[in-house]
């Protein structure tokens, strides 16, 4: 036995509530964060993921006590993204019980930040999010964008992972979302997740696209993840954690049960 | 009433342990401190770290906390958590080097693998390689929480339990009044938190 893969939930949380949309449109509301966050580690998620998809100035301090509602109840990790742009944004988490901080647009404006976060807070709380979308099919290539997939930055999705988790200072774990595949159900992408499992040292979290448990079990089989991300499935109750599980263990993928 | 240190040198997420040590045992006294006196007072102390070692050995010793974790070593329960069961030992690698606190003898190690993903992150078994209080009520080989780089190679014989990546490594080392796990158990659920009572419970023989 040995180290088993990871399933996590993750609430996409909008002016205080979890939503749920279609490629970052369509909205649709999910409820309580600190009570689904309880539900899901009562179920045996293995972590827990809090996207802060307002990130506006006057939502910090929303969030901030959302987190520390969540840390009070939930005693497994818990990663905390969105409008992370500097240290101070980072031990503001921390304090409020992160374990756990996402970083995704900021990264882009400025690429030494990640190494500085990491220098000062240590690689295994930070995790670098990517955002991307295919851009070409043969040969394959993916590129970032921002925005909610609005505005492309001409940086190779690949290229960008590695060097943002390379060296003493590098991110520690990487969080990819495909943003074809985000919320249309069909599926990782398989195919990035699969280059960017390859290209970096550190786990790979896969995000974007899980619309049933095989397609869980797929993320780690065919695409080398070592977690897997869902929100719909999990939070409109069409599967349980449990049942993901049982599925993937039984697709030979070790699992905690 | 007991009072429970927690010792806080601003080395990453101090905050979740004192919430779980909190929910596990609601009528201690609970408190993230870097006061010698306090801590040196206090009836059991828990030593956490996160982040990398050459950064937690420096503030340790510039808050001249070293010599309240060797007393709470030698007379008082003392978990140590993370980095906090690294420093117990001589020396790490990270870093270029770094001194340890001798507590227990021997060295901290890099992970060295091609094909595993470094840092070891995720749910992992510990096979509980010696019969221990703080492991009453968790089954042998349950998953705890973890992630690291490094990883401590005991040259005296103060395992207690062992976890494989790549290579069997200690992930559990105790001695006497003095426990300490590679993972956190405020993060590893139900068993995790199993622990931290044995531990707020613990009557060192």
């Amino acid at each position: 036995m040995g180290l088993a893969k990871r399933i996590i939930p993750c609430l996409d949380v909008h002016d205080g509530r979890v939503v749920k949309g279609v490629q970052f449109v369509d909205i649709r509301d999910a409820g309580d964060p600190v009570e689904i966050a309880k539900k899901y580690d009562e179920a045996g998620a293995d972590e827990i993921t809090f996207l802060d998809i307002t990130a506006s100035h006057e939502g910090r301090d929303t969030t901030i006590h959302m987190v520390e509602a969540i840390a009070d109840q939930v005693f497994i990790p818990l990663t905390v993204g969105g409008g992370i742009r500097s240290a101070k944004d980072v031990r503001a988490m921390l304090n409020a019980g992160a374990d756990k901080v996402a970083v995704n647009s900021a990264s882009i404006h400025n690429p030494g930040l990640i190494n500085e976060l990491c220098e000062e807070f240590g690689s295994q709380c930070i995790v670098i999010a990517i955002d991307a979308k295919q851009v070409s099919q043969d040969p394959p290539k993916w590129e970032i964008f921002t925005h909610g997939g609005r505005n492309p930055t001409g940086i190779d999705a690949v290229e960008w992972a590695v060097k943002m988790t390379e060296g003493e200072n590098g991110a520690g774990e990487v969080l990819l979302t495909s943003m074809d595949q985000d919320g249309v159900k069909k599926g990782f992408d398989l195919g990035l997740t699969k280059a960017v499992s390859e290209a970096v040292k550190v786990p790979v979290i896969a995000s974007g696209g899980v619309g049933n448990l095989k397609h869980l079990s797929d993320g780690v089989l065919k695409g080398g993840a070592d977690a897997v991300l869902a929100a719909s499935i999990f939070h409109f109750g069409e599967y349980t954690i449990a049942e993901a599980k049982k599925v993937m263990q039984d697709d030979g993928i070790e699992m905690r049960i | 009433m007991q009072r429970i240190a927690i010792i806080d040198y601003g080395m990453g997420n101090v905050r979740s342990v004192q919430k779980a040590i909190e929910f596990v045992s609601p009528d201690d006294e609970v408190l993230l401190t870097h006061d010698r006196t306090y801590i040196e007072n206090s009836d059991r102390v828990v030593f956490p770290g996160q982040g990398a070692i050459g950064g937690c050995m420096k503030v340790l010793n510039e808050l001249d906390l070293t010599e309240s974790i060797k007393q709470a070593a030698n007379e008082k329960p003392l978990l140590g958590i993370c980095l906090g069961l690294q420093m117990l030992f001589d020396w790490s690698e990270e870093n270029g080097g770094t001194d340890g606190l001798s507590i227990f003898e021997g060295t901290v190690n890099h992970f060295q693998s091609n094909s595993l993903k470094v840092p070891h992150m995720g749910w992992n078994t510990v096979r509980q390689t010696k019969e221990h209080q703080l492991w009453e009520g968790i089954n042998d080989n349950a998953r705890f929480y973890s992630v690291h780089s490094y990883y401590a190679n005991p040259s005296a014989d103060v395992e207690v339990g062992s976890t494989n990546y790549g290579i069997d490594f200690c992930s559990a080392a105790a001695r006497g009044n003095i426990f300490a796990v590679q993972f956190h158990p405020e993060k590893s659920q139900r068993d995790g938190l199993k622990l931290l009572e044995n531990f707020v419970n613990w009557q060192v023989n």
